[in-house]
């Protein structure tokens, strides 16, 4: 079934997936503040993926992708974990968020933000996860 | 010290690290700490038995009251030297008996960490902390006891000893919860001053019996007892450790220190006089069956493990002095044997008394050792375990409840120790000589080391008993009796203990002379054995695993439908109970709804009867789609745009993995029966009512302030944030969401399992046409 040769289809994922990581990036980024965050962000990027995949099968995805959604998901969760770190370090109670401006973009990062974007990669892992194993199985069906 | 401790754990985990850079010395090297340990404790000795206790504070959690403090006493400090020093000898030992074993630096990563642990347990002042150490200690032994794991048997008797000391561990994790209540105090020193109130508490009886219960199991007391003779799997190192003088040692320290704060009632003298009484007899009744010199060496452990529970049961200055004694004499003889009965079996290759003979021959300082540690197991002058016995014998002599029955179950348990402690010593090395599997001689001084010195220690404390009369003063103000003033001494004069001595080793010996012959006719006895304790943890094990077979296919029989409905039915039951009979129903039903909105809900309500009702599967997913989106369309309205973005792209998703998987189902059909189906709009109609309900009667009336409030006017100020969603799921409650990730990445495992699985038994059947390599 992974085996579409639809030119608009082909055409349509290769120049949705870079628009739509941008737009993940962009609601990831501005999600404290407006609509948007972590979740809805890698929601948007699974999506993106999810099409690529239709239209160019698994082992292109896997390409694109580089790593094993699995170890994204993995990443995610640590990242995730990590940001609770500097709280922990200055001796202050579990999750405290920690703020800090980088100078010259004038950008304020922030442990809610490292954790917004653990939430972000282990929801991607996670959908991309599910996709890939599904499709696998077909291959076997097929095969 | 904590430092010290937590260290240790660091060094057992490098122990393979270091076992690569130092081979066969890595043993001797990884002795120094406990060595150290040893050091410093004894540099402790002269304030603490000044009656000082040293306490080292440590916050862990303070929130919770839970620390890592450490109480040195004189309790605390006689367990820690004899952890440390045995551990140090037990490291040395282990080097050589377990030389070039291929998992040797494994044993010595498990065996490091529990002497931590173990050392964490007696010096913990919380309880909390205690507990944790507590359970290390049960882990540790199941991994060693289970060391050999290639060894069915090995594996039972490790699975039997972790399940009967985790079981009473959740008791004991039960009973100090409520200690804690009862007494306001998570810490010990503070309980033990609390003991009038904690035994006028009405908690007392439950939470008495659920640390008996904990202390009971850990020490192998009647009828828990069966699991520590089975541990005996385990390399002779660890049976000398663990399994007589440290862990199973465990449950009466606890005993030991909770004397003062809950000693002294009816209850705790009765049950631990009976119990530790009945563990007495039942130990050194059975030791005489076997010919495994670590059974025997095991059931006396058993033995005397029963008689520290009854020193304690009986409870007066006299009886405490004497489980001070008589559980350091235990500590050195019992560790001493051990080890010794490890070199015979190293230099035999046998662990039966009956087929070893005139050792002392090729062994002259190994029989010496045995014999003096065996003189003390026998409770024979002029070794500790003689002054132990004697003040054993005074103290039951002085009980004030069911003396004569007491003294009718301790005096036969000592003259059959007698009679172990002959068979043990004298069989193997005095008498004919016999051909063993192995040509036996001398160990290698590693091994001599251990035995040497705790022996030494027997006889001169036994020469010598004055020297702890510092320490044992000072134990015995911490267990519940200040001010004994007591004076140890060898000979007390003849008085009805020495009587009691004698007539026991006259008993002793006769005994040994006929054990053959008693042995043959205790045969008959063994129909009724395997009616004991053990055939009862046979048939709760045999029930736990039919009940959770029969659970499994109750409830989860992988069947959605069967999951969705026992998930509904206990969220009616319980939600429903709650709405009812805790707030009462009170609605007002002011609702205005505008005709966009009747419009939109219609389609909702129109898409579910659809997906119901619908016989094509892809219309029924369209409608289910349809409701979807509708969902989605309310947050617009709503004004939510975070979940109206979520909702759309979940459904979004929903459709593409419906389309992966819906051309692979089956043929649409209809399995179940109308009353089934019955059921099915039952269940699915209570669970929307009550969640209608629920939420007219939410949207009814204001009963409590509104949390969202807080979250509006913090958001910004406290989180930098003016989306609230996002503030709320990143900030506010990020533990929540830190949780639900976890929870997605879990699931996410399963499903990759679970299709996982299916594919490799796709793979596995078109193995021989495709032979492509699987890949992931």
């Amino acid at each position: 079934m992974v085996k579409s040769g639809t030119l608009i289809l082909s055409v349509a994922a290769r120049l949705l997936l870079p628009l739509q990581l941008l737009f993940s990036v962009f609601l990831l980024l501005r999600g404290h503040d407006e609509p948007g965050g972590g979740f809805i962000a890698g929601l948007v990027a699974a999506g993106g993926f999810a099409l690529y995949l239709f239209a160019f099968g698994r082992h292109a995805l896997r390409r694109v992708l580089r790593v094993s959604p699995r170890d994204l998901v993995g990443v995610g969760l640590l990242l995730g974990v990590s940001s609770t770190l500097p709280a922990w370090w200055s001796g202050e109670p579990f999750f405290t968020a920690h703020w800090w401006t980088i100078p010259v973009i004038d950008f304020k990062a922030s442990t809610p933000l490292i954790f917004d974007i653990g939430v972000y990669l282990a929801v991607v892992g996670v959908v991309l996860t599910a996709i890939t194993a599904l499709v696998d199985t077909d291959r076997h069906d097929e095969g | 010290m904590q430092l010290v401790v937590l260290g240790g754990f660091l060094l057992a985990g490098m122990a393979p690290l270091l076992h690569r850079w130092f081979g066969s010395r890595t043993p001797l090297l990884m002795a120094a700490l406990p060595a150290g340990i040893a050091a410093w404790l004894l540099a402790q000795w002269p304030a603490i038995v000044a009656g000082e206790a040293l306490r080292l504070e440590w916050a862990w959690a303070p929130g919770l009251d839970i620390s890592l403090t450490f109480l040195i006493d004189g309790l605390s400090l006689m367990f820690a030297l004899l952890i440390s020093v045995i551990g140090a000898l037990v490291l040395a030992y282990s080097g050589e008996y377990l030389r070039g074993h291929r998992d040797l630096p494994r044993f010595l990563v498990v065996i490091t960490a529990f002497m931590m642990s173990m050392l964490g347990l007696v010096l913990a002042d919380n309880l909390v902390a205690l507990f944790v150490f507590w359970e290390l200690t049960s882990i540790t032994s199941y991994l060693l006891i289970g060391f050999n794991h290639t060894d069915a048997t090995a594996r039972k008797a490790a699975q039997q000893g972790l399940l009967v000391t985790v079981g009473g561990g959740l008791a004991l994790l039960a009973g100090f919860v409520m200690l804690a209540q009862a007494g306001d105090s998570w810490s010990l020193q503070a309980l033990v001053e609390r003991g009038d109130a904690l035994r006028q508490h009405e908690l007392y009886t439950p939470l008495l019996i659920c640390v008996l219960l904990g202390a009971f199991t850990k020490s192998a007391q009647f009828p828990f007892h069966f699991w520590l003779p089975n541990a005996m799997a385990a390399p002779s190192p660890v049976s000398a450790y663990l399994h007589s003088a440290t862990m199973v040692k465990a449950g009466i320290y606890l005993l030991a220190r909770l004397h003062p704060a809950l000693g002294g009632s009816e209850t705790w003298t009765l049950t631990l006089s009976l119990v530790g009484a009945l563990t007495m007899a039942t130990g050194a009744f059975l030791a005489i069956h076997h010919t495994s010199i670590k059974k025997l060496l095991a059931y006396s452990t058993v033995m005397a493990l029963g008689t520290l529970t009854l020193l304690l049961g009986i409870g007066t200055p006299g009886a405490l002095s004497a489980f001070v004694v008589f559980l350091l004499a235990h500590s050195l003889y019992k560790g001493a044997l051990f080890l010794i009965a490890g070199i015979l079996d190293h230099e035999t290759g046998t662990k039966d008394v009956t087929a070893m003979g005139g050792l002392r021959r090729v062994m002259p300082l190994t029989a010496t050792l045995s014999v003096v540690a065996g003189l003390s197991l026998a409770g024979l002058p002029p070794l500790l375990g003689f002054v132990g016995k004697e003040l054993m014998f005074a103290s039951v002599l002085d009980a004030t409840a069911w003396r004569w029955l007491l003294l009718a179950l301790a005096f036969p348990a000592a003259f059959l120790t007698l009679a172990v402690a002959a068979i043990v010593t004298l069989r193997p090395f005095f008498g004919a000589r016999r051909e063993t599997p192995r040509t036996p001689h001398e160990p290698p001084f590693a091994m001599l080391a251990g035995p040497l010195l705790l022996a030494s220690l027997s006889l001169w404390l036994g020469l010598a008993p004055g020297g702890l009369d510092g320490l044992t003063n000072a134990i015995l103000a911490g267990i519940g009796a200040p001010d004994a003033g007591v004076h140890l001494a060898l000979w007390h004069g003849v008085n009805l203990p020495l009587v009691l001595s004698v007539a026991s080793l006259l008993l002793g010996a006769l005994v040994y002379r006929h054990w053959d012959r008693l042995r043959l006719a205790l045969r008959r006895l063994d129909p009724l054995m395997a009616r004991g304790p053990e055939a009862g943890y046979a048939a709760l094990m045999a029930g736990l695993v039919s009940l959770s077979a029969w659970q499994t296919r109750f409830l989860q029989n992988g069947y959605m439908r069967n999951y969705l409905v026992m998930t509904l039915l206990v969220l009616l039951g319980l939600v429903g109970h709650a709405f009812f009979f805790r707030h009462g129903l009170a609605i007002e039903l002011g609702l205005s709804v505008h005709f966009h909105e009747a419009v939109v809900a219609g389609l909702m309500v129109a898409g579910a009867v659809t997906a119901c009702v619908m016989r094509a599967r892809l219309a029924a997913v369209a409608a289910v789609g349809v409701m979807g989106f509708s969902i989605a369309l309310t947050f617009v309205l709503f004004s939510a745009p975070d979940l109206a973005i979520t909702q759309l792209l979940v459904e979004t998703l929903t459709v593409v993995l419906l389309a992966l998987v819906l051309f692979r189902l089956p043929r649409f059909a209809t399995l179940s029966t109308p009353l089934e189906r019955l059921r099915d709009l039952v269940v699915a109609t209570l669970t929307g009512g009550l969640i209608t309900l629920l939420m007219l009667s939410v949207l009814s009336g204001e009963r409590l302030p509104r949390i969202s409030d807080w979250m509006v006017a913090n958001s910004q100020p406290l989180a930098h944030g003016h989306n609230i969603v996002n503030v709320i799921l990143v900030d506010f409650r990020a533990l929540d969401t830190l949780g639900e990730i976890f929870v997605l990445a879990l699931a996410a495992v399963g499903v990759y399992a679970m299709l996982r699985f299916h594919a490799g038994e796709y793979e596995a059947r078109d193995d021989g046409r495709t032979g492509g390599p699987p890949d992931g």
